[in-house]
């Protein structure tokens, strides 16, 4: 079985709450070795035996039009990976 | 006039919108989202909620649900549609209307009685108002912060498609104090305060009258009725 991994990121341009409310966290723990955390999505699509250009081409597809708003995110990676059997 | 409200996995607003219209003296129509029909309605409402949980994104899902290919075709043929709150969400995700909302800038859940200015009335969901009007909304969500790039905001602003602005506080860190937005023709109008818990005195935000008697978002469904007058 393999895997279709899509990242998927808030632009940088723009203001992550949930990523600042982490570095509060961060903050109260005394750790301050990090300036900015910024949260995304990581989606994996499984598939039955080998990863096609046909399954890319739908997963290239559903970042764009579902799984990202290209408004107010990025898809950074779209990559294959082999699911632990 | 018959007005549909679209009711989604997850909608919590739709039975208060379906009242509202009925109190404004259009005919409310209930139509559920895994259909492909909009049963001869004049307008729609996309009402607010948490449609899917809100997972993936507010709003993602739901735009992609099957009635949603009639309600884009209607819009873009000048039906006019209103998106209140994850309806609203709707509306930016299918790209009807421009810019994203995102989570609230302090990162919690509001809920609050919001103090709006109308800022547009060239449109059929605010041609009840006037100008500079300052109304009262209850506001509730947890993602209304309004987002848009630089070039996109200054078109809005251009073009003058901000419909509400919030007054006193802005309560979500949205851009320009943005409350709500129309499309290039006005017919597409999506805001984040609620005008279908604003329309009966006794259920709405307090006023300096009496506790729970605002009225000020029966306008909005009110407005769909009156005709405009051509010069």
């Amino acid at each position: 079985m393999a895997t279709v991994v899509i990242e998927v990121m808030p632009k940088k341009e723009l203001l992550d709450p949930a990523g600042k409310a982490v570095l509060g966290a961060f903050r109260r723990q005394g750790v301050t070795g990090f300036n900015e955390v910024r949260i995304g999505k990581r989606f994996e699509l499984h598939v039955e035996g080998e990863v096609t250009k046909d399954h890319l081409d739908q997963a290239q597809a559903l970042a764009q039009d579902l799984l990202s708003n290209g408004v107010i995110e990025d898809v950074l990676d779209i990559r294959v990976e082999d699911s632990p059997a | 006039m018959k007005v549909g409200v679209v009711t989604f996995p997850g909608s919590l607003d739709d039975r208060d919108a379906l009242r509202a219209i009925r109190l404004a003296g259009a005919e409310p129509v209930a139509l559920w989202h895994g259909e492909h029909d909009l049963q001869g309605v004049d307008a729609l409402v996309l009402p607010g909620g948490f449609s899917y949980g809100d997972y993936l994104r507010c709003g993602a899902i739901a735009a992609h649900s099957p009635i949603m290919v009639e309600v884009i075709d209607a819009a873009h043929k000048g039906m006019p549609v209103l998106g209140i709150c994850n309806g609203f969400q709707m509306l930016v995700e299918t790209g009807l209307l421009p810019g994203g909302l995102i989570r609230n800038d302090h990162g919690a859940f509001i809920c609050r009685d919001q103090r709006l200015r109308v800022e547009n009335v060239d449109t059929p969901w605010t041609r009840g108002y006037s100008e500079g009007q300052e109304i009262t909304m209850p506001l509730k969500n947890g993602e209304g912060g309004f987002i848009a790039d630089d070039e996109t905001l200054k078109r809005i602003e251009g073009e003058n498609l901000v419909t509400f602005r919030y007054l006193e506080v802005n309560p979500n860190g949205s851009l320009n104090d943005i409350a709500g937005l129309r499309n290039d023709t006005g017919r597409v109008v999506g805001l984040m305060p609620h005008p279908e818990h604003a329309i009966e005195a006794g259920f709405g935000p307090d006023t300096a009258v009496a506790m729970k008697s605002g009225t000020d978002g029966l306008a909005m469904f009110a407005s769909l009725l009156t005709q405009v007058v051509s010069a």
